[in-house]
């Protein structure tokens, strides 16, 4: 048996779009483009408009408030230990969008139970989102999506 | 059935791109791609090709993140773990099985987001054989060839200085080449050496950049426009260890050649990522090539005209995008007025794979 540990390190380049998304989150703001052909929203954003393949036209700033569109609760850490706590996350429609294609939406934490996953009742139930006190220009800006 | 080029577009060839992600980068290359083939991808294109390598984006089954920058959102996206001619290559066989009429292939490098760039390039290499006794510099596969290269065919280190004295001046006046310099041979003679015989100025640079082709069928390519240009494409695998290699033969690029149609070439556009590659890779379409550089015939003029817009010493080594930056150079070439081309590529160390791209008006 030969080990081998590869020695892969990255800096990825987030470009335009999510530049400006990550400085965004540090004034708390949710920031998407749009394309203004199809209305289509994008959060996270793109400069381009995969639809109509063209550079979206300009930056919308959407609630930092949706709705729940599904959850889950994992009770595994990513080294297969066993989690005390389940952590549970989803994905949340935001509001501020005039096109309702799937999302504009963000996959994050959400602060509630077990139990409303496991009953399903967090599915459609209005979350804000908790912000960090000190932000850096990342996801982890937000701590989770609680509902309100 | 012939398959043409319509349309090819590229951004970036600089070292670094942080104003862009990687699917921005394509994104502005494959709507240069198809402004200039005039056609719309999301109506107009039957499939899309991405030529990529997980370890390369930092993202394991990258091809998930391949669709949307080159206008394949929700349509049939086919990925290719190789350089942008093996994209190529599958492209002619979508149009000439007739899956599709027009297909667009894309290849791209942001090399500057890997920051352990040779640890990847050794990730690649037999893990059992090879990485264990390898040197702590990747650069010793080339330097293997280049020796085997000088003793079978009497090339100096002087030749190779030449080979890169010519290209980085070729480089000059053209747009993709960030590595162009003014040197001669005494200034990259005064380099000290990275690994027998390769001295630093022998090895082109990582660059960033980004190519999409536009191919379609005869019928189509022929309603597009009055000039297009004609395609065959070949690749060949010679093995992935050098103990098993004719190593300074270039058999991979060898074996490639083995299967396109024979023509005359007006101007050869090979991968020479280090120097002496220039003089193998050459050397699978013209006989003594060593010959041919000391006779000055590599220019634009010459009886072998090669690299003559700098090829990757100049405009550096876009990763799986470097096959593609060949065809550039012989697309520009094509347009001067010259009737074919060949683009003989190459992935680099470690592996001895080799892609042949012929060009014809």
């Amino acid at each position: 048996m030969i080990r081998y540990v590869p020695k892969a390190k990255y800096s990825y380049s987030a470009g335009q779009a999510q530049s400006v998304f990550l400085n965004g989150l540090k004034e708390k703001k949710i920031l998407g483009t749009v394309c203004n052909k199809c209305k289509k929203v994008y959060v996270p954003p793109k400069m381009y408009c995969e639809e109509c393949f063209k550079p979206t036209d300009g930056w919308v700033e959407l609630k930092d408030e949706g709705i729940v569109h599904t959850a889950i609760a994992s009770f595994v850490s990513w080294t297969r230990d066993r989690l005390e706590e389940p952590i549970i996350s989803g994905t949340i429609k935001l509001y501020g969008s005039e096109r309702d294609y799937v999302f504009p939406g963000m996959f994050h934490r959400i602060c509630t139970t077990y139990d409303k996953v496991r009953d399903m009742s967090i599915i459609g139930a209005k979350v804000k989102a908790v912000w960090n006190e000190k932000r850096v220009g990342s996801i982890e800006d937000i701590q989770c999506f609680k509902e309100v | 059935m012939k398959v043409a080029i319509v349309g090819m577009g590229w951004y970036g060839f600089r070292p670094s791109t942080p104003e862009v992600s990687f699917r921005e980068m394509v994104f502005e290359a494959a709507s240069r791609a198809y402004a200039e083939a005039n056609l719309d991808p999301r109506k107009d294109v039957d499939t899309f090709i991405s030529s990529q390598e997980d370890f390369w984006e930092g993202i394991s089954i990258a091809d998930e993140f391949a669709p949307d920058q080159i206008g394949g959102y929700l349509r049939p996206t086919f990925t290719v773990t190789g350089d942008g001619v093996q994209g190529i290559l599958h492209g002619i066989m979508h149009i000439k099985s007739g899956i599709s009429k027009v297909t667009a292939v894309e290849a791209h490098s942001k090399a500057s987001d890997i920051l352990t760039i040779g640890d990847i390039v050794e990730f690649a290499m037999d893990p059992i054989f090879l990485r264990p006794a390898a040197p702590p510099n990747f650069h010793f596969l080339a330097a293997l060839e280049a020796k085997a290269y000088q003793r079978r065919t009497g090339m100096t280190e002087e030749d190779m200085a030449e080979i890169v004295s010519i290209e980085k001046r070729n480089g000059f006046g053209n747009p993709r080449a960030s590595y162009a310099a003014n040197l001669n041979v005494s200034d990259i003679l005064s380099h000290e050496k990275v690994a027998e015989p390769l001295r630093r100025p022998d090895i082109a640079d990582f660059v960033d950049g980004a190519v999409v082709v536009v191919l379609a069928s005869e019928d189509i390519a022929r309603s597009l426009t009055d000039d297009p240009i004609w395609v065959e494409a070949s690749t060949f695998t010679e093995t992935n260890y050098p103990g098993y290699a004719e190593l300074g033969e270039a058999g991979y690029l060898r074996g490639a050649y083995s299967q396109i149609s024979k023509r005359k070439f007006d101007g050869y556009f090979v991968d020479d990522r280090y120097s002496f590659k220039l003089l193998e890779h050459l050397g699978v379409f013209k006989a003594d090539p060593l010959a041919l550089l000391r006779e000055g015939q590599l220019g634009e003029g010459g009886s072998a005209p090669t690299n003559v817009f700098g090829g990757l010493l100049s405009e550096g080594v876009p990763l799986e995008a470097a096959g593609l930056t060949l065809a550039l150079e012989a697309r520009e070439y094509l347009r001067k007025g010259y009737s074919s081309a060949v683009v003989g590529s190459w992935r680099g160390v470690p592996t001895y794979t080799g892609m042949v791209l012929s060009m014809w008006r």
